[in-house]
């Protein structure tokens, strides 16, 4: 998981103990780690725009095809598909997250009594792999062993047993649900840090104006949480973009591969295809498209606090 | 009587409170409880649907003992994660600890550039490097083994951890430092046993985050780890989950999702402290 965003560093001392011989002691300290990025990360990177400009299968040798595999992609609608359903499925969690984690945000906010209780047991979901949550769901939703369909049909509430998985609208909501429960306390504790940054004086003052709840929120809350929303959001979207694990795990691009992911796809077109230059192709643009958001979030955080 | 009546309100308003904290509490916690109590099912029972959570007819291990006996085994995977997850940690904090001095304290040529490199590797998601990522393992030699996996852990992980170790180094004041040079201290005692001390929360939270990160992660060692021998817990528990050894035997895959969650529970309920510490380095400023 990722979660560093801004880089600004705190003021530092400009003097440096030593000089001449000492520089280059500082380049063997982070030796290890530029090797280690420059091995799994920026030869790899290079590589994947170098391979995809080939055919590039996993045996045998490769040949340059130039834009071959781009030109591929603008005929693969499997592809646009899965990018078409990965913009509907981010839009529509990270939707569902907020509206989850801004009130439970607000709930736990203040220290009272069995706070810190409350806020741990909504965050346990968080602290546990997004591999294991979606095997658990994978059962709690099974149809004849797990626990929803078979409740609800012991209840009576449903005369047949009900697969949740088997169409579309019941296992994309189901998906969305399990990855709320999941999620939500995280991006809870992110923004209470900007409830909690928020000084109370204001709002006591505005009490004193007469500025009821909503008013208060509309006026001094949003505004000033503007920053830690522009996060949240942040680590909301990168993360849906790259789904994987839920969709392949639970439903296995299924019902009818109409939950095929990106990442889902570009995983698919490499490592069982083994049509590894397409694959690379489908990273590039995948890549190109994580790398704008990411600027233009970035742009979003920079802007100073109440400028518009 | 105003006063009975506001005492009145109080009182409704902390029942509300409190009622919509345990209910939002059960929701959030249900499906972990429901899944370590069905575990200890009997296989018999553990293949009906879950109500009740717990087993009525006797608490079992059976459910942990079947699981050895697909593939290579629960254990083999378990051992497989936690040399992985182990090996990460200590990897990641040796070389974090050694990179946050270096770009907190020394001045040297490229500096810059090699700091907004390792932060900027952030940006890129390395699912999208993944191919490539496997075709260097297989250069090194390193194809299908959990030492590569390892590498590609660290290396995720130290954005994150270089970023926080420089920080908390930057917060430790010169003066300690200089003192400490003038009582004769060389540079690895410097490091080791002036520094290290000073910015143990750092070290503790590093780990914390990269032994999560290393023991969940499931992409990567599902494309990388071709043998069975080689799975981590997540990709043998998928294997199982989907059938590839034969019908799905759902009481295993409980167990299986306990022994994958329990570890991470115990660490975030142990070291809160540090985690929400993490949470805050990274994601606020």
């Amino acid at each position: 998981m990722t979660t560093i965003t801004a880089t600004t560093a705190p003021p530092r001392a400009r003097k440096l103990v030593g000089a001449g011989r000492r520089q280059w002691i500082g380049l063997l300290y982070v030796a290890p780690a530029v090797a280690l990025v420059m091995v799994f990360f920026v030869i790899p990177l290079g590589m994947t725009a170098w391979m995809s400009l080939h055919n590039w299968p996993l045996m045998g040798e490769h040949s340059f095809i130039g834009l071959g595999n781009y030109w591929a992609i603008l005929r693969d609608t499997r592809f646009w598909n899965a990018l078409r359903f990965t913009g509907y499925y981010t839009v529509v969690v990270t939707i569902a997250i907020f509206a989850v984690a801004f009130p439970l945000a607000i709930f736990i906010e203040r220290p009272r009594p069995f706070t810190n209780l409350y806020r741990t047991m909504f965050f346990m979901p968080a602290v546990v792999g997004f591999a294991s949550a979606s095997l658990l769901w994978s059962w709690l939703l099974n149809v004849d062993s797990g626990l929803f369909s078979p409740a609800a049909y012991d209840l009576g509430l449903i005369d047949k047993k009900f697969n949740l998985l088997a169409t579309f609208q019941p296992a994309f909501w189901s998906i969305i649900a399990m990855v709320v429960w999941k999620v939500a306390g995280f991006t809870m504790i992110i923004l209470m840090t900007g409830l909690q940054s928020i000084p109370q004086d204001l709002q006591e003052a505005a009490v004193i104006d007469g500025a009821g709840p909503f008013a208060r929120f509309r006026a001094i809350t949003l505004p000033l949480m503007r920053r830690t929303l522009a996060l949240a959001l942040i680590l909301s979207v990168a993360g849906s973009i790259l789904a994987f694990d839920q969709f392949y795990i639970i439903l296995r691009g299924g019902p009818r591969n109409q939950t095929l992911t990106a990442v889902y796809w570009i995983f698919n077109q490499s490592f069982v295809s083994f049509k590894l230059g397409y694959g690379a192709a489908l990273s590039m643009v995948l890549l190109v498209i994580l790398v704008t958001l990411s600027l233009v979030q970035l742009w979003l955080l920079r802007k100073p606090e109440g400028l518009d | 009587m105003a006063q009975a009546m506001s005492d009145t309100g109080k009182l409704a308003a902390r029942l509300a409170r409190h009622s919509t904290g345990i209910i939002a509490s059960v929701l959030f916690v249900a499906p972990i409880v429901w899944t370590v109590l069905s575990a200890f099912k009997p296989a018999q029972e553990a293949r009906l649907p879950p109500l009740p959570p717990w087993p009525t007819t006797g608490f079992s291990l059976e459910n942990y003992a079947t699981l050895n006996s697909f593939g290579d085994g629960l254990w083999v995977s378990t051992q497989n994660s936690i040399y992985v997850s182990v090996m990460t940690v200590i990897l990641s904090v040796i070389v974090s600890v050694l990179a946050g001095y270096g770009f907190s304290r020394f001045r040297f040529p490229l500096k810059d550039l090699f700091f907004v490199l390792i932060l900027s590797t952030i940006m890129i998601p390395f699912q999208s490097i993944l191919t490539p990522i496997f075709l260097v393992l297989t250069k090194l030699g390193l194809h299908n083994t959990l030492t590569g996996l390892v590498g590609v852990y660290v290396t995720l992980q130290l954005p994150f951890s270089i970023f926080m170790m420089r920080n908390a180094f930057d917060a430790v004041p010169r003066e300690i430092e200089e003192a400490a040079r003038m009582d004769g201290a060389g540079n690895a005692t410097m490091l080791i046993k002036v520094m290290l001390p000073l910015v143990w929360p750092g070290v503790v939270t590093i780990a914390l985050f990269a032994f999560l990160g290393a023991w969940n992660e499931f992409l990567a060692a599902l494309v990388l780890m071709t043998d069975q021998s080689k799975f981590t817990l997540p990709v043998m528990m998928t294997a199982l989950q989907s059938g590839r050894f034969g019908a799905i035997d759902w009481g295993a895959v409980q167990a299986g999702v306990t022994v994958m969650m329990v570890p991470c529970l115990i660490l975030f309920l142990a070291l809160q402290r540090f985690y929400i510490r993490g949470l805050m380095a990274g994601a606020v400023k």
